[in-house]
């Protein structure tokens, strides 16, 4: 989070308070409009209108904090504030990838330190760093809720589960390539950092019904009450149909 | 007696297309929300308190209980919030929930909104997993499609909608009344309490906000009832919950059961210790519960019990930690992560966690000194009940429970460094290659 990073303040370059184009800026309007209808009261769209901005310049630029503020009613001042507490409102341009790999304790004693390591040797980047071509963004992430996945990296915020150095370079590689590249649970493929911040904002960018429902761990305790017939108790007679529990999928042991 | 496993939320998961409403609906989705609306809304609240059902989100309180402490009905606005920024350190539960099975979620709202009057409520998910957003957009969008939410739920003219929210990336924002700062639009810093949320929360106005699998488990209460939720689980712990095993063990996973559950069953359910290898230490509900060892495996996982026992059954968010894990640089990682995490508002945290973790790193290093055992203890001490929320306090969890049960360890630091006792190399899940396992794996 903000206020303890060595990089606590806003790099603002002369380009990042250049104007919109004026195509660009009646999009942004419309969208922004969109948003703010969302919520009862227009400030709430601060959040949302951030990811908006990342979507459109891939970082949150001077001219996107002042086009927040003119939406919202609020001083640049304001909206900086907000723009700085959060990790994932980036300071200065990020990669057209961000790959995060989770170090916290858990993942990082799983193999996590190794993995960041090995991949920042490779990029020849460190933390929030961002390679010569700009296609990736090197980040340690803290717990994304993927614990038994363990270790786990995230790509534009979509899971790659169960990783190894060699799996994460890659992935990199493969990124870096412009290659497709599948994550473990999500979409079919990863998408950009202005895509996905776009999603983000709360435009679905309709891939909602891809990839798989839940991975193997997910499965894992299910799959063993499935085996030994386990079920909840069932609530005489009214409620669920199926509640003796005979699965409708013939899922038996083995 | 119930079984030891109890398939619910997570009964279809397996389904080739488990997140959509078709077939949701073909596991009698929605069936809740038909009972319900055929019922009134306090009703509702007093099944839900009748059930004894406290809340998912960690601290465990009861969830009818804080319904029916929101101030009464003035004609204004009332709100309904859930806590989806599941970022406790270990915790994976939710996340897999709204991934597999949106529509629990979905249904839960709409079933709860209408119990306490809200028309707009609001699903705030943390902003690091891009595509259980899509999902969550699409089922509501599915929803709303089939007249779940809308201004007509149901044919009965009840008015529900929901709004999912993204946010940025700050762990802080699980403490509700943040959370609520930050979908007002501002810095998730916590608020002073009272007034609590119930009485002014969302801008303002009567709010509840639960955790997502609280809300999850209502429709099931609302179709079963409260004796059947109350069936399963302790008599202070009822019903079921969804208890996630990470780490050394040999197969990792999500198991729901029954609230009681202990640690010796869903270890052996999980394949048993990695390699065989001696169990070390353990979370029982994520970074923020006090640590646990071997001498804990037969306390019942339920709020009562586990409290009981020294700790907090918070998330259910079992980490489990093997003989090769130094246990300080286990804690010295989670020290730095609520140091990265503390928001500023308030000093025992925001300073005291700074402090915590220029000793851990000493520690860690070996180069701890004779006191900094007994300072760690002391700043813990300070932070512990005076912090403005409850993210200090679980910053001193790690510390002092370490220090109670592995007291050794820290000593050691003081000449010896922990990747020197416990060689990193021997914790981690895929083979290392020595070549490169002396210079690059350090701590």
């Amino acid at each position: 989070m903000s206020g303890h990073d060595a990089s606590g303040h806003l790099h603002v370059s002369p380009e990042s308070k250049a104007p919109y184009a004026a195509d660009v800026l009646e999009k942004l309007y419309a969208d922004a409009a969109e948003v703010v209808a969302r919520y009862p009261q227009k400030r709430s769209a601060l959040l949302p209108l951030l990811h908006l901005v990342q979507s459109v310049d891939g970082y949150v630029t001077g001219r996107g904090v002042s086009f927040c503020a003119e939406v919202l009613d609020l001083t640049e001042a304001e909206v900086s504030g907000v723009a700085t507490f959060y990790t994932q409102y980036k300071r200065h341009p990020n990669g057209e990838y961000t790959v995060g790999v989770c170090t916290n304790t858990l993942c990082a004693i799983m193999g996590g330190d190794l993995i960041f390591d090995r991949v920042s040797e490779h990029l020849g980047i460190g933390h929030d760093e961002t390679t010569e071509d700009g296609k990736i963004t090197l980040e340690r992430v803290e717990c994304n809720a993927a614990c038994d996945y363990a270790p786990v990296v995230m790509a534009n915020w979509e899971f790659f589960d169960n990783q190894t150095p060699e799996s994460t370079i890659g992935l990199v590689e493969d990124l870096r390539a412009g290659k497709d590249v599948a994550p473990t649970r999500g979409a079919a493929k990863v998408c950009t950092f202005k895509e996905v911040s776009r999603v983000l904002a709360g435009f679905h960018d309709g891939r909602g019904d891809e990839g798989v429902g839940a991975g193997p761990a997910s499965l894992l305790g299910l799959k063993i009450a499935n085996e030994n017939g386990w079920v909840a108790p069932s609530s005489n007679g009214s409620g669920r149909s199926d509640g003796s529990g005979a699965t409708s999928d013939g899922k038996g042991s083995k | 007696m119930t079984d030891t496993l109890t398939p619910i939320l997570t009964k279809f998961w397996d389904d080739p297309q488990s997140w959509t409403l078709a077939t949701y609906e073909r596991h009698d989705g929605y069936k809740a929300l038909k009972k319900a609306l055929d019922m009134e809304p306090q009703a509702i609240i007093d099944a839900v308190k009748d059930s004894s059902i406290r809340g998912r989100g960690g601290a465990g309180f009861p969830t009818g209980m804080k319904w029916s402490f929101m101030s009464p009905p003035d004609g204004g606005p009332r709100y309904l919030v859930v806590n989806a920024d599941e970022s406790e350190p270990g915790t994976c539960k939710d996340v897999p929930l709204m991934m597999a099975n949106p529509h629990s979620l979905i249904e839960g709202v709409a079933i709860s909104s209408y119990a306490i009057g809200c028309e707009h409520a609001f699903i705030y998910l943390r902003g690091e997993v891009v595509h259980v957003y899509r999902r969550l957009l699409r089922a509501v969008e599915e929803a709303r499609a089939a007249g779940y939410l809308g201004d007509n739920v149901g044919g009965k003219g009840v008015k529900v909608d929901i709004t999912v929210h993204a946010g940025a990336g700050a762990y802080i924002c699980g403490e509700e009344t943040a959370l609520l700062d930050s979908l007002e639009g501002r810095r998730g810093q916590p608020r002073l309490k009272p007034p609590f949320p119930g009485a002014a929360g969302l801008y303002a106005r009567p709010t509840s906000v639960n955790n997502v699998e609280s809300i999850a488990s209502v429709p099931g209460i609302i179709l079963e009832g409260a004796d059947w939720f109350k069936g399963m689980g302790t008599e202070k712990s009822t019903g079921f919950g969804i208890f996630s095993l990470s780490g050394h063990v040999t197969n990792p996973g999500q198991f729901e059961a029954p609230l009681g559950i202990t640690m010796r069953e869903l270890i052996e359910l999980a394949g048993g210790m990695r390699g065989g290898k001696k169990l070390k230490f353990w979370t029982p509900g994520g970074s923020s519960t006090p640590i646990f060892t071997d001498e804990h495996l037969d306390v019942p996982l339920d709020f009562d019990s586990v409290a009981a026992a020294g700790s907090m059954l918070g998330t259910r968010a079992l980490q489990v930690f093997d003989e090769t894990v130094s246990v300080v640089r286990a804690v010295a990682r989670w020290t730095d992560f609520y140091a990265h995490e503390s928001c500023g508002k308030c000093t025992p945290c925001r300073e005291g966690t700074w402090w915590l973790r220029q000793i851990m790193d000493r520690i860690e290093n070996g180069q701890g000194t004779q006191d900094d055992i007994d300072k760690l203890v002391d700043i813990c001490d300070n932070i512990l009940g005076r912090s403005f929320c409850a993210l200090g306090d679980a910053a001193t969890s790690p510390i002092t429970s370490a220090v109670k049960y592995f007291r050794e360890e820290f000593e050691a630091g003081m000449h010896t460094p922990a990747h020197e006792l416990f060689p990193p190399e021997n914790s981690v899940l895929f083979p290392v290659q020595t070549k490169e396992s002396s210079g690059m794996v350090s701590a």
